[in-house]
Parts: C-alpha cells; sequence; structure tokens
C-alpha cells in the first residue's frame, strides 16, 4: 500500500541505500602523504561523495606532559617545545607565562625579553603559516608553491639559528626571560630579512591568490559558519574565516601586544580559501609587527634580576660551537664557592614554585594555545597541561567534510592546519 | 628514621601553612623527597603540609563580584541554592575558581553559557589533575571558561574520589568538549557520564591503565652507557 | 631476487655487485615516513635550497610499495608501531631504513611509557643518524653514507658470506654495558 504519507517512500530509499555497493569504508592514514603527519581519517564514501568521516589520533602521543612532572620548571621549556613542532616559540611563551605567573614575576620581566619573544613568535608565525601553505599546496599538487614556502621558510629558520642556535625546538624563552641576549649584528639581518620578505610575500599573491584553479580548489570547500565553529571551539584563522575577528592578542593582551599597531584579518566566506587569505595578510601584519619590535629593542637585561630564578645561561662559542662561558666556569669554580653552590643547586635542584595554578593562553598561528600549570610548591610542575590549537579544531573535521568530495577532503584538513605534534602531543 | 618521622606528625609539631582553609594536596617529608633511608641531610624528620589556595572572601575584586553575583543569582532563579552548587570561591593570582559540585555542574556550565550577563561563550576543554593526597577528591577536572562577549575567563573546578570516578559529560553544553573529556579519560580514568562516546583518544584502545595518574609510573627503562647504567628519570633521586 | 643471487663466486658475481650497487644506490626511492619534528626537517631536505634531486631521490613515494628506503622521521609511539612495521613489511627488497633523529634511534629525550625505545627494536635499521633534529646537511650525509653502503652490497654467496661474519662479530662483541675506557 502506497501512502502520501510516504512511509513506504522511506523503505525504498532505505533498500536502496542498504543494496548500494558503492559505499565503503576509507582508512585513511595514519600513514599517508596528505593527511599532515600521521593523522588517520575514517571515511565512509558513497562513490565520490564521504558520507562520514572520523579521525584517529594519538598516532604521535609522547607523554610529554607526564615527563614534565619529572623535570625542572626550567628544563620543562625543553620539552614543550617540541610540543607542535612548527610554532616553539608560542608554546615556550605559553609555558613560561604560565610559571612566571604562578611565581608573581610577571611585573619583574624585563622590557627586552619581552620584546625579543614578541619578535621571535612573530617571526615563528611566519614560518608556520609558510609551511601551512606550502605543505598545503603541495597536498593540491601544486609543487611549486611548496618550493616557495620552503625557500622563505629558510629566511626565517637561518634568523632563528642566528639568535637561538637551533633551527628547531629552541628551549630559549625561559621562566623569567631568555636564554641568551641577542647576538651581534642580528638587528641588521633582522631588518634584511624584512626586506626580502616584502618582496617575497607579494609572489604568493601572484601565484596562488587570484589562481583559477588553486580558488576552484579552496572555495567553498571546508565550510564552517561562525556557529559551527563556536560549538566546536574553534579558534584561530578557522574562527576568523567565519567572520569574529577574536584574536587574544586584542582581546586578552599578553607581552604587551596592546601596544604593538597590527589589524586582525578576519573573512566571511567560512572556507579553505578565506583562511589561506587570511593567513597571507597574518604574515603580512606579522612584519609590522617585527618591524616595530626592532624600533623598540632598548639595551638592557634578558633575565630576571632575581638570582633564585635566573638560570646561569651563560654561554660562549667555544671551538665546538656554542659550549658554556670559560669567564663564567672560572668566576664560579676560582673566585666564589658560594657562586659555585648555588650555581649547582638552581641547575640540579631548581627553583621551588609556590602552590596553585594558573591558566596562560596566546594567539598561536593555529589558535587559542593554553596552558593550564599546576603546582605544589616543589621544583617540578605538578601537572602541566597544553589546551592545543590543532587538536581542538581537528574536531571540526568531520563538520566540514561530510557531505564533499573525497578530494575536498584533504583541503579542509589542510585548511585546519593540524600539527600532529601539537595534538597528540 | 620513619620511626621520628610518624612521632613528629603525630604530635602536630608542624607549623601552620600560610593560608589556611586551602586543599591539602600533599604532605611533603624530608629534605630531598628521599624514602629509602638515603637522606643524610639532616632534615629528614622534617613534615610540611602543601595546600592549594584556600577559599576567598568577598569582596573579590575587578568583575569577579559581578560574575559571582550574576551566577548566584540566575542559580537561585533556577531554585538552585548557590551554596549547594557552589563549594567555594577561590581568587588565587588575578583568577577567579568556582569549585562546583559535580551533580551540578551541567546546571552551572549551562548558566554560564546562557546568561546574557556571563555569556562564557568558549570552553577551552578540561584538564585533569590528580591529586593523590587530597583524599575523597583525588581527581580533578578544570574547565577554562572564555567569554568572547566580555573578554573574561573564569575557572570551574570539579572533583570526584578515585573510588567513584565519575562527572557529567559538559559536551551537550559545549561540543567542543568531545575529545578532551576523551583525553581525561584516556590518561585520568575520569568517566564523563552522558559523553556519547567516551572511549581512548590517545593510547591504543588495549592499553592497560590511565598513564597521566600519579600512581602510574613513568614508564623510562635505565639507559646503559659504556659501563654505567642511568635509572629512568622517574627512579632517580629527586628534589621535592 | 634474481639470477644474480644465483651467480657462482668469482669475478663476475663481484662485477654484477658492483653494476647492481651502483644502479641502486643511484636512484634510491624514499617511502615518506613522517612522524615528528624530523619529518619538517625531511621535507626541507627535499625542498629547494638544498635540494635531495641532486643525489636522485628527490621524490618521495606516498606508497611503501614503490619504495626502497624508509627514513623514519621522529618518534615512534607504541600506537604508531604495528603501523611502521606494516609499512616496512610492504616495501619490496632490497630495502634500507634510516632511522633520523634521537627520538628514532633511542627514544630520546622521551624516555617514558609512550614511546618506543628506539625503532631497532622494530625494523633492522642500516644508518643512525644523531640530532633533534638533525639539520638536512646530516640528513644528506646519512643518505651519502648509505649511497656507499649499498655500493658495497654483497649478492648471492657473498651475501650469505658477509651475514655470517656479520653475526659471528656480533656475537663476540661486548654488551655496552661491560665495556670500558672513555666514551669513543
Amino acid at each position: 500500500m502506497y501512502t502520501v504519507t510516504g512511509g513506504d517512500w522511506d523503505e525504498v530509499v532505505e533498500s536502496a541505500v542498504k543494496s548500494d555497493d558503492e559505499r565503503i569504508i576509507v582508512n585513511m592514514g595514519p600513514q599517508h602523504p596528505s593527511t599532515h603527519g600521521v593523522l588517520r581519517l575514517i571515511l565512509e564514501i558513497d562513490g565520490e561523495t564521504v558520507t562520514e568521516a572520523r579521525c584517529g589520533i594519538g598516532y604521535l602521543h609522547t607523554g610529554i606532559e607526564k615527563n614534565l612532572e619529572f623535570r625542572s620548571w626550567t628544563q620543562g621549556t625543553t620539552f614543550v617545545t617540541r610540543m607542535d613542532y612548527l610554532t616553539p616559540f608560542f608554546n615556550e611563551t605559553a609555558y613560561c607565562l604560565g610559571v612566571e605567573k604562578l611565581l608573581g614575576i610577571e611585573d619583574q620581566i624585563p622590557d627586552r625579553a619581552t620584546v625579543i619573544r614578541v619578535l621571535l613568535m612573530e617571526l615563528n608565525r611566519l614560518s608556520s603559516h609558510l609551511v601551512c601553505i606550502a605543505t598545503g599546496g603541495m597536498e593540491l599538487g601544486a609543487t611549486t608553491i611548496m618550493i616557495y614556502g620552503f625557500r622563505d621558510r629558510e629566511l626565517v629558520l637561518d634568523l632563528f639559528e642566528l639568535i637561538t642556535g637551533l633551527r628547531m625546538n629552541h628551549a630559549f624563552v625561559r621562566p623569567g626571560g631568555l636564554a641568551q641576549d641577542l647576538p651581534p649584528g642580528s638587528v641588521d639581518q633582522l631588518r634584511e630579512f624584512v626586506k626580502t620578505m616584502k618582496k617575497n610575500l607579494p609572489e604568493y599573491d601572484k601565484l596562488a591568490t587570484g589562481n583559477p584553479i588553486f580558488k576552484a580548489r579552496m572555495q567553498d570547500v571546508g565550510y564552517l559558519d561562525l556557529a559551527g565553529c563556536m560549538a566546536l571551539g574553534a579558534t584561530g584563522p578557522v574562527l576568523r574565516s567565519a567572520g569574529l575577528p577574536h584574536d587574544l592578542r586584542k582581546t586578552d593582551p599578553y607581552c604587551g601586544y596592546e601596544t604593538y599597531d597590527f589589524d586582525v584579518p578576519t573573512a566571511d566566506t567560512c572556507d579553505s580559501y578565506g583562511r589561506f587569505l587570511i593567513r597571507l595578510e597574518e604574515m603580512r601584519q606579522s612584519l609590522r609587527i617585527v618591524e616595530q619590535c626592532i624600533e623598540r629593542l632598548e639595551p638592557g637585561p634578558v633575565m630576571v634580576a632575581d638570582k633564585k630564578i635566573a638560570w646561569p645561561a651563560q654561554l660562549a662559542l667555544g671551538p665546538d660551537g656554542l659550549g658554556n662561558s670559560l669567564d663564567h666556569i672560572r668566576n664560579i669554580m676560582g673566585t666564589s664557592m658560594e657562586a659555585l653552590i648555588h650555581h649547582f643547586k638552581l641547575v640540579t635542584e631548581g627553583f621551588r614554585v609556590p602552590p596553585g595554578q594558573t591558566y596562560t593562553a596566546v594567539e598561536s598561528p593555529k589558535g587559542e594555545l593554553g596552558v593550564h600549570v599546576v603546582s605544589d610548591g616543589g621544583t617540578r610542575p605538578y601537572r602541566v597541561h597544553f589546551r592545543d590549537p590543532s587538536f581542538t579544531n581537528l574536531q571540526a573535521m568531520a563538520a566540514m567534510c561530510e557531505g564533499g568530495q573525497v578530494a575536498d577532503v584533504i583541503v579542509a584538513v589542510a585548511s585546519i592546519d593540524p600539527v600532529m605534534g601539537g595534538v597528540d602531543r | 628514621m620513619s620511626e621520628n618521622t610518624d612521632a613528629n606528625g603525630e604530635n602536630n609539631a608542624v607549623p601552620a601553612p600560610r593560608d589556611t582553609g586551602g586543599e591539602v594536596i600533599r604532605v611533603r617529608k624530608g629534605m630531598f623527597g628521599a624514602n629509602n633511608g638515603g637522606d643524610t641531610s639532616g632534615y629528614g624528620g622534617l613534615i610540611r603540609t602543601v595546600t592549594l589556595p584556600g577559599a576567598a572572601s568577598r569582596p573579590y575584586g575587578g568583575w569577579f563580584d559581578e560574575v559571582a553575583d550574576e551566577l548566584e543569582g540566575a542559580l537561585e532563579e533556577q531554585d538552585l541554592l548557590p551554596e549547594n552548587a557552589i563549594e567555594k570561591t577561590v581568587v588565587d593570582r588575578g583568577e577567579l575558581t568556582f569549585h562546583i559540585a559535580r551533580e551540578h555542574l551541567v546546571q552551572v556550565a549551562r548558566t554560564l553559557r546562557d546568561d546574557p550577563a556571563l555569556r562564557f561563550e568558549l570552553c577551552t576543554g578540561v584538564s585533569g589533575v590528580h591529586f593523590l593526597g587530597d583524599k575523597g577528591r583525588e581527581l580533578h577536572a578544570v574547565y577554562h571558561l572564555r567569554s568572547l562577549t566580555h573578554g573574561r575567563i573564569i575557572r570551574l573546578e570539579v572533583s570526584a574520589p578515585d573510588s567513584d570516578p565519575h562527572i557529567p559529560s559538559l559536551v551537550a553544553v559545549y561540543p567542543t568538549n568531545d575529545w578532551h573529556e576523551r583525553e581525561a579519560y584516556d590518561f585520568f580514568g575520569l568517566v564523563f557520564d552522558g559523553h556519547p562516546a567516551l572511549t581512548r583518544i590517545m593510547m591504543p584502545d588495549d592499553w592497560q591503565g590511565f598513564p597521566q595518574r600519579k600512581d602510574y609510573p613513568l614508564g623510562g627503562i635505565a639507559v646503559e652507557y659504556k659501563g654505567a647504567q642511568i635509572p629512568a628519570p622517574d627512579q632517580r633521586r629527586s628534589y621535592s | 631476487m634474481g639470477l644474480e643471487e644465483k651467480l657462482p663466486s668469482g669475478f663476475v658475481l663481484t662485477t654484477v655487485e658492483q653494476a647492481a650497487g651502483w644502479v641502486r644506490k643511484s636512484s634510491v626511492f624514499p617511502a615518506t615516513f613522517g612522524l615528528a619534528c624530523c619529518a619538517i626537517e625531511m621535507m626541507t631536505t627535499g625542498a629547494g635550497r638544498y635540494d635531495l634531486a641532486r643525489f636522485g631521490m628527490e621524490v618521495f613515494r606516498g606508497s611503501p610499495r614503490q619504495a626502497d628506503l624508509m627514513i623514519v622521521a621522529g618518534r615512534v609511539s607504541q600506537k604508531m608501531a604495528p603501523v611502521l612495521r606494516q609499512v616496512y613489511d610492504q616495501m619490496p627488497n632490497p630495502k634500507w631504513v634510516i632511522s633520523m633523529g634521537v627520538c628514532a634511534s633511542s627514544g630520546g629525550m622521551f624516555n617514558n611509557y609512550a614511546i618506543v625505545q628506539g625503532v631497532d627494536h622494530i625494523v633492522p635499521v642500516d644508518i643512525y643518524l644523531p640530532g633533534c633534529p638533525p639539520r638536512p646537511e646530516m640528513l644528506m650525509d646519512a643518505i651519502l653514507k648509505l649511497h656507499q653502503k649499498i655500493q658495497g652490497t654483497k649478492l648471492g654467496v657473498n651475501a650469505e658470506e658477509a651475514a655470517r661474519e656479520a653475526e659471528e662479530a656480533a656475537l663476540k662483541a661486548l654488551p655496552l654495558i661491560e665495556m670500558k675506557g672513555l666514551l669513543r
């Protein structure tokens, strides 16, 4: 019996769906060249359409949060820098801001240290967005943009190497300030870099922004509107592509960001293309901030004056690269036994942090990077939890991909820019 | 040495901690955390209690009073006595923390999200903390709520005993907590009642135990060098 | 693999060995096994400035079935270990493994419940490359060292002889903990 209310039609549709042998489940990853690392996507596919999408994560779980509980507060920066390995300075700064808040020494951080932190973070934003655009392009099959992105990233990494001695995983920002001051000649190199980048950044516009193939692949793909972003807690470029200019640098400033002059770009397209444009614009804004930082650099200390906290990181260039400063060693070994004891105690035992907990957040290139630090009054963190933006934003993958084409899954995931080191920690 | 320690612990010779009324999370004995007779510092009998910052009294300062008033008022409107829901309010280091009774967590969170004067739209997930020494309240779930409208951030803290690690799920209020709660379950064994699919997320599905609890070992192995062996970080002598 | 494995020991076999080694080393196809920080440096090695194409191996294969070199770049978690072994098993012989970075080589600083303490627990490793992460130059150095190793690969009866000698040497070798002297 067929009725107008259509009860039977549901059965017809259901049986058609059941007999449909086009419906398969595809396991993409965890080892797949276009899933941005070790992300596993479980896609239910009907022909070319994704009907259901789920993520499997945890393939890079490193136990960093647990490891931190067995190291001193200062050693913690060495671990957190390896979480989201594309944004090491953001991890370090967020963690150090938390420790400093627990210690109650936020006001004693020297200005120069704060300016250099901002400088490094904005350079880091450039390098992170460059990798996002480069790998995103490569996953689309556009290798030229990948070569461009890594070319410019190398310039940023050269600066990092000059300043910190390392290309990645710096552990340069320490509770209380920085490990080292800027080396001589770095300001000139920074100026040179800003000049070069101002020349190079428009090339992305020329190559990609107006490119019809690029637009066809990116526009209206990975759609997530403001309501979806808010419900799923998405932050960063994903949220700003939905039109909300939420940026912690403006709304909840830290490190003196309220005194810098920059804009927060937004888009109203809610799609991958909008996120790409936002990232491009953010790189220009970061360059603006870098320029302002260079102007603000005043000579001064880069570590708190409190010798109970300031890690003795006096390093000097030895024949084998970096090493302990001979002058410092001569001083503590030869002239003052108390200095030697102090050095030994501070390095092996570390400083104590009063009990309590704190939450500090910074705007990483991916969104809100929050750190929940708990201390029990000991020389080691009791618990450190990172609210990584990649982890939260990746939840939006299902909402972005379901109902779309298989090929668009790659674009949507690339536009979230998840870094599995941050997702899994 | 252990006999002395016990005697000292009983005769209450311990100086009072600085801020009273806080949660005692730990009793620290000796100087260097050595508990097998290795403490030669002369402070082997030292006993100190570690307390977290205690409850604050009004006024809290700044916008904290406004948020607390609004929350209490909104809860009263829903026929829920604020003192039943809010166990205590802590103001520490410029941050406002509400300790919520777990059975009222969902209602409080919904109020915080929906009340126009509060409007905490963004939950930044849940962080589990395991206080082994906080008897009866071992497992804490810490939520940070951010209000984009008012530019504020507060903290909710819920506790559950190890013997009954159940906390209501906030996924219905904040869908973003889906993975965060799975992570807290995976690492701490906190069971979020009402979560749509509470399964392991980071560790393999067949993993035994909850690795970030304090009673779970770090799991490192001793590292061998030429003629020497360095124990794993959690097996070494520590200073706290 | 083929006829070359059946050749008798002698002049012909060593000539074939040299030819096969030269051909194999000149076009190594790496499988992408990027895991963490090291993967970014591995991609950098393939990109413009360091240009791995100079050594005939810029094409990273997405499928292990078309690859003969696995660069394990990054920390291997317990959850990833079975996947890694499966990918290795899918690669056709002859195949080589570079363990890139300290985490892959020994677990590195992550001596804990989550990380496999050295990828050599799962797959045989040809080159251990230290560094956290190693610079692209170091990766290229490791690859050139691997090329030398591939060039010297033995075939047929010579391969069996070499394997026997290696096993005997390993059985005689002193365990690390019993070694004395300086850390060299």
